[in-house]
């Protein structure tokens, strides 16, 4: 149940060359903003035929795509009146140990993310809009889905081990 | 012009649900010699963690990265979600010495990453052998205090077990590195 949508980008290096064949795990709240979690307290629906997981691997352009329900916002208690933007939780390896990521994708225009301290924990603004997909007329699928581009870029591999400082 | 890395996130509490379909605490076939290592991960209160993500990364034997020319079936990754208790266990082999950026060789070792509710990135540590007359030359372990340095060494246990505890903050915090 819920506003489906079709989530897909390439996963790109810092040179833009394509990270091919690449494992992505996804995961996110269905369209009430309930995780299939135990843990999860949140008094919405759950979704029976929806599990809010997958994977999928890069083509050899870097390219990806999943289809999905619009996850919906959700209360937490980090502070007063505290709900998170609509978001879908992303995890990527790429060739080594310094290229892996974990990270968060959400939707443009979202009056929340203002509010968000995850979204603003990360201080750069370029770096934050990254963070943003973007609607996608190419991808929409005409009576069945909205599309959303979300390009992803992983780090360098070279940057490790000389940069190791303790923390 | 380099393109800007996209940045980091919280996993936060419901990884679950997305990534332990892909977990992997065997990373060399069932009938190969291999090593146990386990560990708790700790809060600063000395409380297991029960819903933290630890993950290795490794070379094989040879100390050839899976990526490497021969390597070939050595996957070199393994993550684990800790159990109620925050225990974790890996059954890997030890890996070989790898050079280091500078060329100088690294005694063997696993780079780790913990990742949890709360982190907004991951903290990256790494995990050396007991007995291990190359950890005396480590370029990175010789960037860690001495008295410290314990913290990054598992210890030998019994069946030839290896146990390795991860504390995260407080009294006796685990050494962990910027990346």
């Amino acid at each position: 149940m819920g506003e489906r949508v079709i989530v897909s980008g390439r996963v790109l290096d810092e040179d833009g060359r394509p990270v091919r064949q690449t494992v992505i795990e996804a995961w996110q709240a269905n369209a009430a903003g309930r995780y299939l979690h135990e843990n999860d307290q949140h008094d919405a629906p759950l979704d029976p035929n929806f599990t809010g997981c997958g994977h999928a691997f890069t083509d050899d352009e870097g390219r990806y795509r999943f289809v999905t329900i619009k996850p919906g916002a959700y209360p937490w208690r980090n502070h007063g009146n505290a709900w998170r933007p609509a978001h879908i939780h992303f995890s990527l390896f790429g060739p080594a140990f310094a290229t892996r990521l974990v990270t968060q994708m959400y939707f443009p225009g979202d009056a929340l993310l203002e509010f968000d301290p995850i979204f603003n924990s990360v201080q750069d603004a370029e770096a934050r809009a990254r963070l943003v997909s973007a609607f996608d007329w190419e991808t929409t699928i005409p009576e069945t889905a909205l599309g959303y581009r979300f390009d992803i870029v992983l780090r360098g591999k070279e940057e490790t081990p000389m940069e190791v400082h303790v923390r | 012009m380099k393109l800007i890395a996209t940045p980091w996130q919280t996993v936060g509490p419901f990884f679950h649900i997305g990534c332990t379909k892909l977990n992997r605490v065997n990373l060399v076939p069932h009938d190969e010699l291999a090593i146990t290592v386990e560990g708790l991960i700790l809060d600063g209160d000395g409380k297991p963690v029960p819903d933290a993500m630890i993950e290795i990364w490794q070379a094989d034997a040879a100390g050839r990265y899976p990526t490497e020319e021969g390597a070939e079936g050595f996957r070199g990754y393994g993550r684990a979600a800790t159990n109620a208790e925050g225990q974790f266990r890996f059954r890997t082999t030890k890996p070989g010495r790898v050079p280091f950026a500078d060329s100088r060789q690294q005694a063997p070792h696993l780079a780790v990453s913990i990742l949890m509710r709360g982190l907004l990135k991951r903290l990256v540590t790494r995990m050396y052998f007991p007995d291990e007359s190359a950890n005396a030359e480590d370029p990175v372990l010789n960037l860690v205090d001495g008295n410290r340095r314990t913290t990054l060494i598992a210890k030998a246990a019994d069946h030839g077990h290896l146990n390795w505890d991860v504390i995260l903050q407080g009294n006796g915090e685990t050494v962990f590195f910027d990346l």
